[in-house]
């Protein structure tokens, strides 16, 4: 189990049961590190609670979608490979448009 | 005579420190006509502003000299020669900013001689200008197509009641001006577009995205990353705002950089739908207007690289750190694909699937258009059911009006009535205000409660499941089911076997029927039953009310239909009294 502090904002809090920070312990497999990707799909899985297809476009997060781990944008850490490690906050914000 | 000259020279210098107060008095005063007559708003004083200001920056000094009309007898006191470019009048104005350590007289010059562009005049864009007008940008564009609406006003607070209807732009230098005369503010009611895009930033030295839509923002980014101009941009939603800096410094990113994708409409909340608090775009401004004059000042760390976001609910600010600038994207990468060619070329709105502003969106046609009841013949099927029912069951509808009806009692009710009008905007809007007797299921959780909303509809769930039945066979079902309702309004249907009685069978007769269109099959269903439809569905704008009757037909849900144009049309066509959300 990895523990992860997750955050939705941006309006992306709406599909998940309009919640923003959530506490989560995610399970993974014996010697493996849990990776961003692995964390987007037990999300969908688990946390999503409408419209998946708002949140995730094959194996990463929706166009418009930014994913901060302890407060650096993931591109810095591999996107998707970027390893996360108990205690990490994981921010998925959706990027606005209005003014 | 040295009494006579010691008393001369007093006389002097009296006479000095009399002209140079009057003088302080000439200035103000035309600073005061400059702002009344910005207020005006004739096209002659903005010829007139334009040149006082023009007057006040080159030089600084020539207002003062030129006002200098009588000629002292006197030897003037000694001064030194001034060390910056400012007058008198600028000295006094921007004060606060010459006495502050971290800012002086030097960052102050850095901004009088500066250009800033302002791409929107809204919620951001207002304070945006607000505060660059006051803190002496020494030139300032606004640009924005679209005129003030009463809605704007809780958040855009540039505008005001008196200019509802008037060029925000317009409206947006008239505030500029009021504020402070002496800066040159232009308005470009044009609007920001491919065609105009590079000629409008290439006139200022720094850019401020205070629009409200994707195609606009990835086309102000572009114009910053081919024109070179740096780029501040914000944006505020809900209860949300974020902020940064693009194109800046050796490797600050642009908008490409970090949104390669444009986000599918749907990811888009926009404040016209989704609403926003009217302090979070005003917040978001401030701060662009202060990255902005950091930028042109060249003080402090400017926000690049670095993302702000702001939640206002919970009054948190949170400072990312961003990826550079991409070598791969499109604007500022390596092999970069626009420029300053095919900039214009592009299509934008292509590019995000939305237009260059955020305006409603554009009328659907899912629906066959002689399907769809106009908001007055809805108002006739409403009144028309209200008496039926007043005469036929009263205790069953009374109990699900008083409850304010929820699903279940609906459908309790349901069996009485002939036709259910089912309202899917969403909650705060249903708070707001909605017509009598309506069931009320937010479009967003039409597919969660879809068996509770089919079995509303006299469509049991398990003819849900075979949902190519759609067909204009139901005619008869839904026929025999109107009338089984509205005949039989007594005690037999209202014990409820009837409504999933009828349901099955509009299930089994029309599921014969495949293959058509869901628009179609809704069409042809009602078209085929003389009598009321089965199931109305209403909606903000008449969007919404088509998918959602489109999705019902599909699901099996015989003789439904929407209201053409929603509640805004029923406010303009039927009811002046319901206010337009």
């Amino acid at each position: 189990m990895v523990k992860v502090k997750i955050e939705f904002s941006g309006g992306l809090e709406l599909l998940f049961g309009n919640q923003k920070q959530h506490d989560v312990d995610v399970p993974v497999q014996e010697g493996k590190q849990l990776t961003a990707g692995h964390l987007i799909a037990w999300t969908r899985d688990n946390m999503l609670r409408e419209r998946p297809e708002l949140f995730v476009k094959g194996h990463t997060v929706r166009p418009g979608i930014l994913v901060l781990i302890n407060e650096c944008d993931w591109e810095l850490s591999g996107a998707t490979e970027s390893t996360i490690s108990d205690g990490d906050v994981v921010v998925f914000i959706s990027t606005l448009h209005g003014g | 005579m040295a009494m006579g000259d010691a008393s001369i020279a007093a006389e002097a210098a009296a006479l000095r420190v009399k002209n140079a107060s009057l003088e302080r008095e000439v200035e103000s005063l035309r600073e005061q006509l400059l702002a009344l007559r910005a207020e005006l708003g004739s096209a002659k004083t903005q010829e007139d502003t334009s040149s006082g200001a023009a007057e006040q920056r080159n030089g600084g000094a020539t207002a003062t000299t030129s006002l200098s009309t009588a000629p002292s007898s006197a030897p003037a006191p000694p001064r030194a020669a001034p060390r910056h470019g400012l007058s008198r009048a600028q000295v006094e104005r921007y004060s606060r900013h010459l006495l502050l350590p971290a800012f002086g007289v030097a960052a102050q010059e850095r901004l009088l001689r500066g250009g800033v562009l302002v791409v929107g005049c809204g919620g951001l864009g207002s304070p945006v200008a607000m505060y660059l007008a006051a803190a002496g940008v020494g030139r300032l564009g606004l640009v924005d197509h679209d005129t003030v609406d009463v809605t704007n006003l809780h958040r855009q607070v540039m505008h005001s009641t008196a200019r509802v209807g008037q060029h925000k732009a317009a409206s947006g230098r008239a505030t500029c001006t009021a504020i402070n005369p002496t800066i040159q503010v232009e308005a470009h009611m044009c609007g920001f577009t491919p065609a105009n895009a590079l000629e409008l930033v290439d006139r200022y030295d720094v850019v401020v995205d205070a629009s409200d839509n994707p195609a606009t923002r990835y086309l102000v980014s572009d114009a910053c990353v081919v024109a070179g101009k740096p780029l501040v941009s914000a944006a505020a939603v809900g209860t949300d705002g974020q902020i940064t800096v693009y194109n800046y410094g050796p490797d600050g990113p642009c908008y490409r950089c970090l949104f390669p994708e444009s986000p599918a409409p749907e990811n888009c909340s926009r404040c016209g739908e989704a609403g926003v608090l009217g302090v979070v775009p005003g917040v978001m401004g401030c701060l662009q207007a202060l990255e902005a004059i950091k930028v042109l000042a060249g003080v402090g760390d400017v926000s690049s690289k670095k993302l702000t976001i702001f939640d206002a609910l919970s009054g948190r600010f949170t400072a990312v750190k961003l990826r550079g600038r991409s070598p791969a994207c499109l604007a500022c990468g390596a092999a970069p694909l626009l420029s300053r060619a095919n900039l214009a070329a592009h299509d934008y709105v292509r590019f995000t699937g939305q237009p260059l502003d955020d305006g409603p969106p554009e009328d659907l046609e899912l629906l066959d258009p002689r399907v769809r009841l106009q908001p007055a013949q809805v108002a006739e099927l409403m009144r028309q059911q209200q008496q039926q029912q007043g005469s036929a069951e009263p205790v069953a509808a009374a109990a699900a009006e008083a409850a304010g009806p929820t699903t279940a009692e609906a459908a309790a009710a349901v069996q009485c009535r002939s036709t259910v009008f089912l309202d899917v905007r969403p909650q705060p809007q249903y708070d707001v205000v909605a017509l009598p007797g309506v069931v009320h299921v937010p479009f967003e959780r039409l597919e969660q409660r879809l068996a509770e909303v089919l079995a509303l509809c006299g469509c049991s769930s398990s003819s849900s499941s075979g949902d190519g039945g759609v067909g204009g066979s139901s005619s008869g079902s839904s026929n025999g089911d109107g009338g089984s309702c509205n005949g039989g309004g007594g005690a037999g249907s209202s014990n409820g076997g009837g409504g999933a009685g009828c349901g099955v069978g509009a299930g089994a007769a029309a599921s014969g029927e495949a293959g058509e269109q869901p628009a179609a099959a809704a069409a042809a269903a009602a078209a085929a039953a003389e009598s009321p439809p089965r199931v109305v569905v209403l909606c903000r704008r008449g969007n919404n009310s088509q998918r959602v009757a489109a999705r019902l037909a599909a699901a099996g849900v015989a003789g439904v239909t929407d209201m053409r144009g929603g509640y805004q049309a029923w406010a303009r066509e039927v009811d002046p009294d319901v206010p337009l959300l």
